[in-house]
Formats: C-alpha cells, structure tokens, sequence
C-alpha cells in the first residue's frame, strides 16, 4: 500500500506531474492552483491565480479550499518534491482529480514564464503601514511599484508631490522641468535644498528621491514641454500630475492626454488658494470642458510677479499625491467630475461640480482628432500667455 | 441677498474683499449688482455684448450655469455665487 513514507521517486510514479504547458492550459481553464512552499518562498514570487497553502498546513485546510473531491487541483513548490507528497496526501484524502507542475516554479521562472513579484524583507518593512490597510496590502503596495507617474514642474506642487510619492514606492517618478533651483523657491518648493541653488531642478528633484526611497527610478526631463516632444514623454506614464506654471502648458497637456487617454492629476495655486481636480479622459471631463478658454493676461498671474503660502501649496501639492494613489490602486473616489478649492486664510474647501461638455473641442462627441502640432493652441495662443512664467512668480 | 466669491485676481477691482454680498434673483442681476458696487470687475466678468467671458466660470452653490440657465439662472436668499476664472500658478 502507498504510504507518504514512499521514496520521492515512487511517489512521483503515481502522480499526475504536468508539463508547463499543460499547466498553463489546466490554470487557463480554472484549476484550483495551490502554493505548497513556505511564506518567504510565496512573498519572492508566486503564480499568478495561485493560493498559497505551506505544505504542513494543506492537509487541514483543503476541505475548507476545495469541499468537492473531483475538482481539479493544481499544486507547484520549487521544484516539484513538496508538492508530489502533497499530492499524494490529498489523494489519500479522497481528492481524485490532483496534478503536480513538473518542475515547479523553477522550471516555470528558467522557461521565462510570468510570475507575480511580491515585496522584499526591505519592502516588507518600508510600507508595513500601506500593507496594513485592508484597501492597499501588498497588492496595492505592488501596483506602486509598478506605477509610472509623470510630474509637470517640480515647484511649489511638484516638490511634496514628488516626495510622498516616492515615500510611497511609486516605482518610476518622470520630472519634466527646464528651471533651475532658486533660493525663492525654497520657501516652498520642500524637495530643493540651500545647497542646491543654480542645479537644475530636475536633478535636485532626484537627488532627494534617491536618498529617500531606493526603490524609486526618477527621470529627468530638463526640458519644457512642446507639441514636438509631449506625446513621446507621456506615452511612458499611467498618471501625470500637472503642477505646471503656464496655461499654454496646461492646455497643451490637456489634449494630448486625452489623445492618449492619460488621466491627469491636475491642480494650481495662487496666493492662499489653490484648486485641484482629476481628468480621466472619456470618462469625466477634460481641461477645456472646465475652462474652454484661457484668460487673458491681467487675469493670469503666473505670466507675472505674485505671491503664493508655502503651505497652501503643500496642501495642494498632496492632495495631488493623494489623488495619485487612488488612480494608482484603484481604491477610493477620485476628483474626477469635481473640482475642490482650497482657501487656506480661512481653512474652508468649496467643492463644484464640472461635467463634460459635448461640445468641449477636445473630447466632445464630435470633436475631430488635431495634429499633434496643433495640440493646445488657441487662435490668439501668444496673446495670453506666450513666453514662459519665471520668477519671481508663484509657479517656477 | 447671495454671497459672490471673488477669485484672487479679482480682488484688486473689489478692494480686496474674497466675499461681496450682492442681490438679484438671477445670477444676471446678481453680477449686476456686483458691477454697480464695484465697476472695474465688469471689464473682466463680461463681454462686449454682454455675455459672461468664455474664460470666467460662474456657480450657483456647486453647479456650473454654463449647465443651468446662464445668466438667467435663478439665485435665491442664502445661494452662493463663485466667479472662478483658471489658473495656472504651480
């Protein structure tokens, strides 16, 4: 009679050991696929769709996972040792229906098949408090990591975005500046250092990402953005963050995000106040659905010199962080759809609402595709705002 | 009586006040008033023939009257009325 005390090699003379490819196909069509190995081994990477049992708890869990005995089970460990045994016992469980991955993730990972990374020890440790939350764990904590997300400027909205970011292990942080570090930006702009005055912020940017989260790639982009370069740079991203100093930027991202249905996290500031709003195109509205045209100069005061509170810029700067981490994770309720204004002298937030306009020129239901060089221009384009906002203004 | 709230970058046509109080039963006769209290915001707020510029946006509460009835959209006692113009500070 068969006992779990057989040699390895009898064992696996009885069991059905599956080629990769037949376990692909067996996983496909809804096999019940089951982890053997221990925690340490699943948190490096697993199988995508597998449940993870350590084999000296299958035995007592199995009834409670699988009640019917002819569904198709699944199991893989590293190589298939572990999990030929397992098999055995479920099999003299009454389960008639088990097979083993010959070869086990070894074999899977050497023939370049997908597995599901998971976090480090360091990682484990880093973003214990994401991973705590029901709503995040490591699932969302991954979907950071793997996250690509795009800061227009790294100023006064730029500077905390891009520090909690990173502090939240968003994998790739894009910075598109072409400013160098002012010692007036320092008031605000949190993620520059004295020290750094007259290095490009982009760099400066970095530096600080570096040290603070070595998960994090930062890339620079000293350059301002044009019609000749946006779609190439945005292409890369899931999510931009607009804290940009000029309207024609603002537009000109506007419309080629939604040629390339990115959504963008997208708010301003100006002495004590600030806005915020989230566009997902063809979802909620655009830009030019909320405002279908710039304003002329005189009520355009990042073309010129203005004040702005530090804080209230943090807070703005946040509030895109936070905004960030639902699209990122796809918990919570975006902005999308509202626009939030933030007074800071009088602590009070005014939500209102913006919908898409059918006629919007941009993402109305007959609004024509425009050549990419003719994205964010308006008739009288270089009257509002044509050359670029530098200090001592807010933005920069 | 509605409250009108001025955007920063009209505060230097209404001395500075973020708040106007302002009466009218429509959003219409509301600016108006606005206007008549503190003339140089009208330049900004209208054009020539007298519609709203196309760069200011104009709530009753939360709602857009681009969406409601333009100026003829109703403002009762208590309504708060927001002049929202872009902006571009980052």
């Amino acid at each position: 009679m068969a006992t779990a005390a057989d040699p390895i090699e009898q064992v696996k003379e009885r069991i059905e050991m599956l080629s990769l490819e037949a376990a692909r196909e067996e996983i496909a069509s809804g096999a019940e696929l089951i982890d053997v190995r221990e925690q340490h081994e699943w948190d490096d990477a697993h199988l995508e769709g597998a449940k993870h049992v350590p084999q000296a708890e299958l035995a007592g869990k199995i009834e409670e996972l699988v009640p019917e005995r002819d569904k198709r089970i699944v199991l893989y460990c590293r190589t298939d040792n572990r999990s030929a045994r397992q098999a055995d016992i479920l099999e003299q469980m009454g389960y008639r229906n088990v097979a083993v991955i010959k070869g086990g993730i070894t074999a899977w990972t050497e023939a370049g098949l997908p597995v599901v990374a998971t976090l480090t020890p360091e990682q484990r440790t880093r973003y214990s408090r994401h991973t705590l939350l029901p709503e995040i764990g490591v699932e969302g904590q991954l979907k950071l990591l793997n996250s690509k997300v795009l800061l227009l400027g790294a100023g006064g909205l730029g500077s905390p975005t891009a520090l909690y970011l990173a502090a939240a292990g968003v994998g790739t942080i894009g910075i598109v500046d072409d400013d160098v570090v002012d010692a007036s930006n320092l008031q605000r702009q949190v993620i520059h250092t004295t020290d750094r005055v007259g290095v490009p912020k982009t760099a400066s940017a970095k530096q600080t990402i570096e040290a603070l989260n070595p998960d994090v790639k930062v890339v620079e982009y000293n350059l301002r953005l044009d019609a000749s370069n946006i779609l190439d740079i945005l292409a890369g991203y899931d999510v931009i963050v607009d804290g940009a100093d000029n309207f024609p930027t603002r537009y000109l991202l506007n419309d080629a995000s939604v040629r390339l249905r990115k959504p963008v996290v997208s708010a301003s500031i100006l002495g004590f106040e600030g806005q915020i709003s989230t566009f997902i195109p063809y979802d909620g509205p655009c830009y030019r659905c909320l405002y279908p045209t710039p304003p002329p100069p005189e009520l355009a005061p990042s073309c010129g010199a203005n004040g702005v509170l530090g804080v209230m810029a943090g807070v703005m700067g946040l509030l895109q962080a936070n905004e960030v981490v639902k699209l990122v994770t796809g918990v919570g309720e975006t902005l999308s759809g509202r626009l939030l204004l933030y007074e800071s002298l009088s602590t009070r937030f005014t939500e209102l609402k913006v919908r898409r306009d059918p006629e919007c020129p941009i993402c109305g239901e007959n609004a024509p595709e425009i050549a990419p060089e003719d994205m964010g221009k308006f008739p009288d384009y270089e009257l509002f705002c044509g050359a670029p906002a530098r200090e001592p203004s807010p933005a920069a | 009586m509605a409250t009108v709230k001025i955007p920063p970058v009209l505060r230097a046509q209404t001395g500075g006040q973020a708040e106007v109080s302002a009466s009218g039963s429509t959003v219409g006769e509301v600016l108006a008033a606005l206007v008549a209290e503190h003339p140089d915001t009208e330049r900004q707020l209208f054009a020539a023939e007298g519609e709203l510029n196309r760069y200011v946006n104009v709530y009753v509460n939360d709602e857009d009257v681009r969406v409601l009835d333009g100026l003829d959209t109703a403002v009762s006692d208590g309504d708060t009325v927001v002049i929202l113009p872009a902006m571009a500070g980052g």
